[in-house]
């Protein structure tokens, strides 16, 4: 069997509040395959978004190990990290995260500043991922000129914008109504099938039910992990 | 990542806030301004100063008579003729740091020249005269050997006597009486401006020693050979202390003083005056220092006061940035040339504004200043230093945020 793209052991997360230590991640195990889409669900407080910074390589762990793409990446220091989430991760987040009054072009070529390449390459990849998500026509507009939809489309376009081997989605619809969360839903699966690998956290069931695979966490546990027949969020907006 | 891509995201950071970028450069602009303008206004003077002293002689030195005392009422220097001519001769001849000395008589009176009257002070000098104060003759000419030796009846004129007596005409070869003694004069001397006291210098009229003595001031100094002053210069870059001490020593020789006997004769000397002055001025430059790096202070807490707002507003953007890989380092330098810019574009138009302020100045008030390299490139650093210093803090702060946290920082 190939070599997952990810793949943890015993990974556990404390933190300490005062006197008290929580675990909020308890010795979690599990495998994801290149070209998968999961969803990862459980209440607040369950662990779920600890486990998503953790793939994120935005937090270190307590305890276990962690393999990205063959790579162990538990015991990386700051910078190294920050090397990883810049050339192997792109990240979408509830609240888009975009800088304002910077155009859509600036904001997806933002990683790539950061990998050291040259402005016309930075350009054109940048245009390459706009395009991508259907905002050919908007890449001057700054944040404020565009709709919610379209703002998280230009923060996929950013995720993908240095060919990530993983894409980490926080809630990327939480801040959407429901028909945007739908043609949100269907950009990311249309990006699963070309190939992309999506992990994506949600508490709402029909968020978690557009994707191929669900996690359910519980006080820092997995409590369930199953294949899920997804729904098609294309068919859904005909 | 570059830094002209690190340039660019900091203007854009101030382009976003742009009143706020103003006010926060204003701290930067004031101090900047305030350095260049108070060092030109400051410089200015201490050149004025300078140039009073100059046209005044630095390096010389003056020997009075001594004062006489009579019926108990001590009269002033130079009241009682000690010394003399030849003691002026002496001088200039075997003290080697001496340039120069020249014996004057010094005399005053009403001049006129045809229907034009002008009270003035005249001296009789000797050719040294010109030398040691560095007095040139700007129309006509000098005295000559043969008018100095026969009492020749001839006279130079300073510019504001001749602007009295002939206006704008050309006062050459016109007789004036001085003290009812017909005089030729026989050329017009360089303007010199006031003195440091304020004189006016150019009111002078110079002839002969041995004409004032024997024509003009009368028959009680006819037949003696002393004078009131003698004026002496140092040479330039000798020993001033040594060559009074000298000169002392030569005087009490010539007039015969035991030791322990007071000196009958004055010395002044000038660099004294040049020594208060040069030491004032240090103490004036010193509170121009002090005063504009308060300003640059305060300009520079301002920075950091904003760039420390700025690191909490953008709190969300610096996880971000984080997130898609910038590393600790990017942050810092980020916002440290944020800092910088801030203060560097406060400085430029710092220095323009204390280019223009000090140019302002001498229009309005009339005062002499005087804009230095020096000024503009202190001015310049001190405010790339002070964006530095002050944008570290903050872009320290900045890049020790943890990208998580910072995140999720609503």
């Amino acid at each position: 069997m190939a070599e997952a793209l990810i793949r943890v052991e015993q990974l556990a997360k404390e933190y300490r509040m005062g006197s008290n230590v929580v675990q909020a991640l308890c010795g979690v195990s599990l495998e994801i395959a290149a070209g998968e889409f999961v969803a990862v669900m459980g209440p607040s407080g369950s662990g779920k978004s600890t486990f998503m910074n953790l793939l994120g390589c935005l937090d270190h762990p307590s305890a276990g190990r962690y393999w990205l793409g063959g790579q162990e990446v538990s015991q990386l220091s700051g910078d190294e990290l920050a090397r990883v989430r810049n050339r192997k991760l792109g990240f979408v987040f509830q609240h888009f995260n975009l800088l304002a009054r910077t155009s859509a072009l600036d904001n997806v070529s933002l990683p790539l500043l950061y990998s050291g390449m040259s402005p016309p390459e930075r350009k054109r990849h940048a245009e390459q991922r706009l395009s991508q998500v259907g905002l050919a026509e908007r890449m001057d507009h700054h944040p404020a000129q565009l709709s919610g939809g379209q703002q998280q489309r230009v923060a996929i376009a950013r995720a993908l914008v240095n060919d990530p081997q993983l894409v980490l989605a926080d809630e990327p619809t939480g801040a959407l109504d429901s028909r945007t969360s739908v043609e949100i839903m269907a950009l990311l699966q249309q990006l699963n099938r070309e190939g992309i690998t999506i992990v994506l956290v949600t508490h709402e069931h029909d968020v978690a039910h557009f994707a191929g695979r669900i996690i359910s966490f519980r006080d820092g546990k997995v409590i369930e992990d199953k294949p899920n027949a997804a729904n098609d969020a294309a068919a859904l907006l005909q | 990542m570059n830094f002209a891509a690190t340039l660019r995201i900091a203007l854009l950071a101030l382009r976003i806030n742009k009143m706020r970028s103003a006010l926060t450069m204003l701290g930067i602009i004031i101090g900047v301004a305030a350095v260049i303008i108070m060092i030109a206004v400051g410089g200015g003077a201490q050149a004025r100063v300078e140039e009073q002293i100059r046209s005044l002689g630095s390096n010389i030195i003056i020997v009075m008579s001594g004062s006489m005392t009579s019926g108990g009422a001590r009269g002033g220097a130079g009241s009682q003729p000690t010394i003399s001519e030849d003691d002026g001769y002496a001088i200039g001849r075997e003290i080697e740091e001496i340039q120069a000395a020249a014996p004057t008589l010094r005399g005053s009176g009403q001049v006129v020249a045809g229907n034009a009257n002008w009270s003035t002070t005249f001296y009789g000098i000797t050719p040294d005269y010109l030398e040691v104060r560095e007095w040139a003759v700007v129309e006509g000419r000098g005295f000559e050997q043969a008018e100095m030796n026969g009492a020749g009846k001839v006279v130079l004129i300073g510019q504001t006597v001749a602007k009295n007596l002939f206006g704008e005409a050309s006062p050459l070869d016109q007789v004036i009486r001085v003290r009812k003694v017909p005089l030729t004069v026989i050329g017009v001397l360089d303007r010199k401006g006031q003195s440091m006291t304020g004189q006016d210098q150019d009111d002078i009229l110079l002839m002969p020693i041995a004409t004032a003595r024997k024509r003009v001031l009368g028959s009680a100094l006819a037949k003696s050979r002393s004078v009131g002053s003698i004026m002496v210069k140092v040479n330039q870059g000798a020993d001033m202390a040594s060559a009074d001490a000298r000169m002392r020593e030569l005087l009490r020789q010539r007039h015969r003083l035991q030791p322990g006997q007071d000196d009958d004769f004055f010395v002044r000397n000038l660099s004294e005056i040049l020594q208060a002055q040069e030491a004032s001025s240090k103490v004036m430059a010193l509170l121009l220092a002090a005063v504009a790096s308060v300003s640059l202070l305060v300009g520079g807490i301002g920075i950091m006061n904003i760039m420390l707002v700025s690191v909490t507003e953008r709190t969300r953007e610096i996880g971000l940035r984080m997130a898609v890989g910038a590393r600790a380092n990017d942050i810092l330098t980020q916002f440290l040339v944020e800092a910088v810019t801030l203060s560097l574009i406060g400085g430029v138009i710092g220095i323009m504004l204390g280019i223009g302020g000090s140019m302002l100045i001498a229009q309005l008030a009339g005062w002499r200043t005087e804009l230095s390299a020096g000024s503009i490139v202190l001015a310049a650093g001190f405010a790339g230093a002070v964006g530095i210093f002050f944008g570290y803090y903050p872009a320290k702060k900045a890049s020790r945020l943890l990208p998580i946290e910072a995140l999720r920082y609503e």
